[in-house]
């Protein structure tokens, strides 16, 4: 890419240049992730999640090649294989602690990253592509982590594997044969715990595939800030490293702290006590729950009790569940808006803060919690919202707002006044 | 286009999902919000218990470990086995590896007869794992009123609160006639049809009220302690679960002696880094002027 202004690499060291010459790849990083990439000097913490996101990833691929050498697909010794691990393996219990807590840690991470993206509007031209690898990315986490959990073959893997793929026979004609060949039998068994179990260590290499592609994206337009007014001029910017190599850092020690009290204090606050009984077909739990991170969408799933004319309540809450991310696919054209940033947006905001996260912290609870009142009835509430705002309000609200003056520019923003940035040589067309 | 579609499809499931909580809110009107149930009306948390383990700086009591071995091995394990844990683990009680040997050789596990190839026992070693009290869950079921006995290995993780729920559960029985729940009723007033049946026996921490295992500690001095302490009902309930704890999870002292320097480094490396952030960022930082 990009600004004209981003350094160029050139390589010191003769080494370097030997490699460089033949396969450009330190340039390639430089370009990507240092001096070579500019990017808006004004980004806030919330900026940081992305890189998290990436450290995620790296962790949970280490970990979990080495415990699937320890691990035995198997559903006769699977649940003992796993605890074969934490009693025999060295360091066993602390790799598969940081394994579990680590899919804890992406997703918060994955949480907090797609929730800037909504607030600061990171999807809106012409970053849509970001954005649609984004939820691509979402959504092959999901189906990670949910294979991931099956693995220890313990209850809530049964059972969760069983209401799940049991979702698929919602729908009509083709559900039930669908469920049994995903399955590969009528429940959950070996079949169905060597394919997740295979397609567990694949998925997060997919991930790192589309990871490149998200971020070569980004690269094109370059990153977005919190004003949400384009780069215009070198002073604008700084260089990545190392600027936001050291911010990155910082942001990485203080979530690798929480992380770690986590793990070695704490390690099974976010997990289920029945994942620790061994799988059994014959014995229900009562109370089956889906790991934290899925809630607001089991929320979702549960909140459609009632059949509407001819559509079962079930096919109804699976059609929404799924609607429910994938009305994210959308949002760069159903959100007109000319402005990205919320912070001048003074009705969106309002929405976003009274209505979208109240909406989703009633989601997180109700979805974690038994299918009773009065949680069936606040989820159907914040189910209702939820897609109101992205569907509805979201697509009209701008027709109703009056923006807030914009900064001139990201350096106006910053230092109060622009006098560079006026129409220089680097000067790329205001938004 | 796009957000005309999006409309309709919000409207949609927005239609949907309140004509559903129309049909849940009217039938609360009509047959009032949840109904009482015994489960909901005499249910009780576990008691509060302290553990040595508990805690960031927790470790294990080995005497007490001891104890509560004892009290597995003397009452629990006639009914319970502890599959996932072998003898040669006791050493981490604080046992010699004599100790240990003498300790596995005085269980009797599954064996094969040298000269004949039947099926027998013998003596257990070191790296055995503690042996199952019945050959298969139908025998276990069969000698237990139809319910089998579950492993004790990973109970303690396996349970809300686990170890504090096993003590609540050893200490809790009572007489579902006299005991009074927080509103002063006793379950046979209030539902006479969830008195134990026969082979059941009352138990306010347990999720169903009755289960199917007899109140197994019932006397003081049930078990002699082999390092004189007095065993009342509760100081076995207390051991036997920090035993438990520790089947559960034998490496969690090491854990948590881990957890400390991990976050000591972390917290270092930290703030190292942030003071290179603040340095590198101090030239384009504009000063404040108030
Ligand atoms: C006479 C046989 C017997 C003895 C001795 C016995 N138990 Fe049990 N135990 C059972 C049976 C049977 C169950 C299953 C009860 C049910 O599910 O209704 C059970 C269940 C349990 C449970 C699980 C309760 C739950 O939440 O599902 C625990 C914990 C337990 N026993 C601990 C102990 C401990 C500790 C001891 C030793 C002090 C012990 N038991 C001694 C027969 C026994
Ligand atoms: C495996 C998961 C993911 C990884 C490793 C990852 C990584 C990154 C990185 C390194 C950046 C640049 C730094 C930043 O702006 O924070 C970025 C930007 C971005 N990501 Fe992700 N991401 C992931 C998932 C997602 C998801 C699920 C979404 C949205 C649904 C998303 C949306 C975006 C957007 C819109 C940007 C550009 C933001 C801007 O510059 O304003 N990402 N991502």
């Amino acid at each position: 890419m990009s600004f004209p202004w981003a350094k160029h690499y050139e390589p010191k060291a003769p080494v370097m240049r030997w490699i460089d010459e033949k396969l450009p790849l330190p340039r390639l990083v430089y370009n990507a992730v240092g001096a070579g990439y500019p990017v808006p000097r004004n980004l806030n913490y919330m900026w940081n999640f992305g890189v998290l996101a990436g450290f995620a990833l790296v962790l949970q691929i280490v970990t979990g090649v080495i415990l699937a050498m320890h691990y035995a697909p198997n559903a006769t010794v699977a649940f003992d294989s796993v605890e074969h691990i934490m009693r025999d393996v060295n360091w066993g219990w602390m790799l598969r602690y940081a394994h579990a807590n680590g899919a804890s840690f992406f997703f918060v991470v994955i949480y907090l990253h797609i929730f800037r993206g909504f607030f600061y509007s990171s999807y809106k031209a012409p970053r849509e592509m970001v954005w649609l690898l984004g939820v691509v990315l979402f959504l092959l986490l999901m189906a990670t982590a949910f294979m991931g959990y099956v693995l220890p073959w313990g209850q809530m893997s049964f059972w969760g594997a069983k209401v799940i793929t049991g979702l698929f026979s919602a729908i009509p004609l083709i559900g039930e044969p669908l469920q049994i060949w995903l399955l590969g039998g009528y429940a959950p068994d070996n079949a169905a715990l060597n394919r997740f179990f295979s397609l567990h260590f694949l998925l997060p290499f997919v991930i790192a595939g589309v990871v490149i592609l998200h971020i070569w994206a980004l690269h094109i337009p370059g990153s977005s800030n919190p004003t949400g007014v384009e780069v215009k001029s070198e002073s604008d910017t700084v260089p990545f490293h190392p600027y936001y190599t050291a911010k990155d850092g910082f942001g990485l020690g203080v979530f690798l702290i929480i992380y770690a009290a986590l793990t070695f204090f704490q390690p099974n606050a976010l997990g289920h006590p029945d994942n620790y009984i061994p799988a059994n077909p014959l014995s229900t739990p009562a109370h089956i729950v889906p790991e934290w991170y899925f809630w607001p969408f089991y929320a979702i799933l549960r909140a459609f009790t009632a059949d509407l004319f001819f559509l079962p309540a079930k096919l109804l809450g699976v059609l929404a569940m799924f609607a429910a991310i994938l009305v994210w696919f959308f949002l760069p054209w159903l959100d007109k808006s000319p402005v990205r940033s919320g912070h001048y947006r003074p009705l969106f905001r309002k929405f976003f803060w009274f209505g979208l996260i109240p909406a989703m912290a009633v989601l997180f609870w109700c979805g974690g919690a038994p299918a009773e009142e009065p949680y069936v009835m606040l989820s159907q509430i914040a189910t209702a919202y939820y897609f109101l705002h992205f569907l509805v309000i979201l697509p009209i609200v701008s027709a109703f707002e009056r923006p807030e003056p914009l900064p001139f520019s990201i350096t106006e923003a910053v230092l109060g006044s622009d006098k560079k940035a006026v129409l220089g040589e680097n000067t790329t067309p205001a938004t | 286009m796009v957000r005309l579609i999006g409309i309709l499809t919000g409207l949609f499931f927005t239609v949907a999902v309140l004509w559903a909580f129309a049909t849940g809110a009217y039938t609360a009107a009509t047959e009032g919000l949840g109904e009482k149930t015994a489960e909901s009306e005499f249910h009780e948390h576990p008691r509060e218990v302290a553990f040595t383990h508990d805690g960031a700086f927790g470790h294990f009591d080995r005497q007490q470990l001891q104890r509560g071995y004892q009290v597995y091995k003397e009452v629990c394990s006639a009914c319970h086995s502890l599959r996932l844990v072998a003898f040669r683990n006791l050493s981490d009680l604080g046992y010699t590896e004599a100790e240990v040997k003498a300790e596995a050789a005085s269980w009797q596990v599954p064996g094969i007869d040298p000269n004949t190839g039947e099926a027998t026992t013998r003596p257990g070693t070191a790296t055995d794992y503690f042996p199952k009290p019945f050959a298969n869950d139908v025998a276990a079921a069969a000698a237990n009123g139809n319910a089998i006995p579950p492993d004790l290995s990973l109970m303690a993780k396996a349970r809300h609160d686990g170890p504090a729920y096993i003590y609540s559960l050893l200490v809790g029985y009572t007489d579902p006639a006299t005991h009074k729940n927080e509103a002063g009723q006793t379950l046979a007033q209030t539902f006479p049809d969830s008195m134990p049946g026969a082979g059941l026996y009352f138990n306010p921490y347990f999720p169903n009220l009755n289960l199917a295992m007899a109140p197994p500690l019932t006397s003081d001095g049930q078990v002699t302690y082999a390092d004189g302490t007095e065993a009342s009902i509760d100081q076995m309930a207390k051991d036997v679960s920090a035993f438990l704890a520790w089947s559960a999870e034998p490496t969690l002292e090491k854990r948590k002696q881990t957890g400390w320097p991990v976050i000591g480094f972390l917290l270092f490396a930290t703030i190292l880094a942030f003071l290179a952030k603040k340095q590198i960022w101090a030239a384009v930082t504009p000063k404040r002027k108030d």
